[in-house]
């Protein structure tokens, strides 16, 4: 028997908690299918989870194609399919990639070892500077820091996924939400997510407290890593740090929790618990656009 | 001579490829680090245990490999780990790579020279009597206990020679001064315009 999962026709980090809560009855052996085809729009963030649903499953599931052209296209020019041929059954029309997609800054790119993270590193550089200043009014200067932060999240997946991810870079105008464009940064992992990998530090002890939601605080807040090296856990701090100077937005959805930094603009929660599990970790960055207040002498906020 | 460490060709010769001038990721760091304590292990014996690190072509550096390439390169001198002397100057560390860098000093409470269009300072985590005594230090272009003592109490800042002696001794440990045989005392850097 397969069980139909549902993509809601808007998805992002919140919408993908449904597909998370139909999945989870399911067992990781049985037989599913993502029906994409009423879906109209999708974050990187959406795409990325789809990615390491598939991954997660012992059997490969199928996936129908959004039925909207214009959706499919765009799907296949941030590179999805390209991924998606590999990990799913495809059903449906699958569109072939054409160029010319400004607003994907950095297409779906597989992260597995260090060397990906140069790569992409690399790519984003020549990119990132011209969105940033030019489109979302952000200073040269946090081109670098955005690229550092993009570093700091897929070196999380090499480091302590167990497994390989996968990456993605767009632009795009949240019209409804915040009037503005943002650039969204969005990382993805299968792997053993951040409860298991702070278990495994040398000497770790299980207090009554202990679950997902207090590993999620321990990496973010409190820089822990599952190192003993004193040096380790500062990726994601300056990760949160750089997300703070630019009013942005940084979330972790692992195992059954999720934790936000969440800036005056959004609504969002800072913790929420008791969620759909989800194996591994997906890692959100979102930089608005800064609007030139013109009237205090053209000050940014 | 000093020795003059491009951290960029270094960078380059690591990874065994000329297209990455980006400083990321723990392995490739880890990486830069031991190339750099081989050339320091090959420097002749006569040659001051000074060594420039020029980041001037690193186009950016990240959290992870700042840990690697700069704390876990000082810090077994400055725990005399080492077994050996050595002394680093920062060249060429840009606005874009402070951020990285200053986050990991913080970390280890660790301080550097850095070297700026020609002028010393001394960056990162230090006490306000460690980064007076350094500046008068280098005011005086290198200096025994007592001398920092004067220069310090016509500054305005008054203390004993035998205190200027033991933040002397500190900034000496945390190698951001260099301590020749007579208990005179030089910043780091300024061997760069001196020879002493």
């Amino acid at each position: 028997m397969t069980t139909v999962i549902n993509v809601p026709p808007s998805l992002d980090d919140a919408s993908f908690e449904q597909v998370l809560e139909q999945l989870a009855p399911v067992p990781a052996d049985a037989r599913i299918l993502i029906d994409a085809r009423h879906a109209r729009w999708a974050s990187p963030y959406g795409l990325t989870a789809l990615l390491t649903l598939a991954q997660s499953r012992a059997e490969q599931p199928a996936l129908t194609v959004p039925e909207n052209d214009e959706t499919a296209s765009y799907w296949a020019r941030t590179g999805f399919f390209k991924h998606a041929a590999e990990l799913f059954e495809l059903h449906g029309h699958v569109p072939r990639a054409r160029g010319g997609e400004s607003s994907v800054l950095l297409e779906i790119t597989p992260i597995t070892r260090s060397e990906d993270v140069h790569e992409v590193v690399g790519r984003i550089q020549q990119k990132a500077q011209q969105i940033l200043a030019h489109e979302l009014n952000i200073d040269a200067k946090a081109t670098v820091g955005f690229a550092m932060t993009l570093s700091e999240v897929c070196q999380n997946i090499v480091e302590h996924a167990g497994r390989g991810g996968w990456v993605a870079v767009q632009t795009y105008r949240w019209t409804k939400r915040l009037g503005r464009r943002v650039v969204q940064i969005a990382v993805a992992d299968a792997g053993i997510g951040f409860r298991a990998s702070l278990e495994s530090l040398p000497g770790f002890v299980r207090d009554d407290r202990w679950d997902d939601a207090a590993a999620l605080e321990a990496a973010l807040i409190r820089g822990t890593s599952r190192f003993r090296d004193r040096g380790r856990g500062q990726g994601l701090a300056g990760a949160r740090r750089y997300v703070g100077r630019w009013d942005g937005k940084l979330s972790i959805r692992s195992g059954t929790a999720r934790i936000a930094i969440v800036p005056s603009w959004d609504e969002d929660v800072p913790m929420q618990e008791k969620l759909a599990p989800l194996a591994g970790a997906q890692v959100q960055v979102t930089i608005p656009e800064r609007v030139v207040d013109q009237r205090s002498g053209g000050t940014a906020r | 001579m000093m020795q003059h460490i491009d951290v960029s060709s270094v960078l380059r010769q690591a990874v065994a490829c000329d297209l990455y001038s980006n400083l990321v990721t723990r392995p490739t760091g880890a990486a830069v680090r031991a190339q750099i304590q081989a050339l320091l292990r090959e420097r002749p014996a006569r040659e001051r245990p000074l060594t420039i690190l020029d980041f001037t072509h690193v186009r950016m550096i990240d959290f992870s490999c700042a840990d690697e390439v700069i704390a876990k390169l000082v810090l077994p001198y400055c725990d005399g780990e080492a077994g050996a002397e050595a002394y680093f100057l920062f060249r060429g560390v840009s606005e874009e790579h402070w951020d990285a860098i200053e986050a990991v000093l913080e970390r280890h409470e660790l301080a550097l020279v850095l070297e700026e269009e020609g002028a010393l300072r001394v960056a990162g985590v230090l006490g306000d009597d460690e980064r007076r005594a350094w500046a008068a230090l280098h005011e005086l272009g290198g200096g025994d206990a007592a001398e920092v003592a004067m220069a310090l109490a016509a500054a305005g800042a008054a203390i004993p020679a035998s205190d200027a002696e033991r933040v002397l001794a500190r900034l000496h440990r945390r190698r951001l001064v260099m301590r020749l045989d007579d208990g005179f005392y030089l910043p780091v850097g300024s061997t760069v315009r001196r020879d002493v």
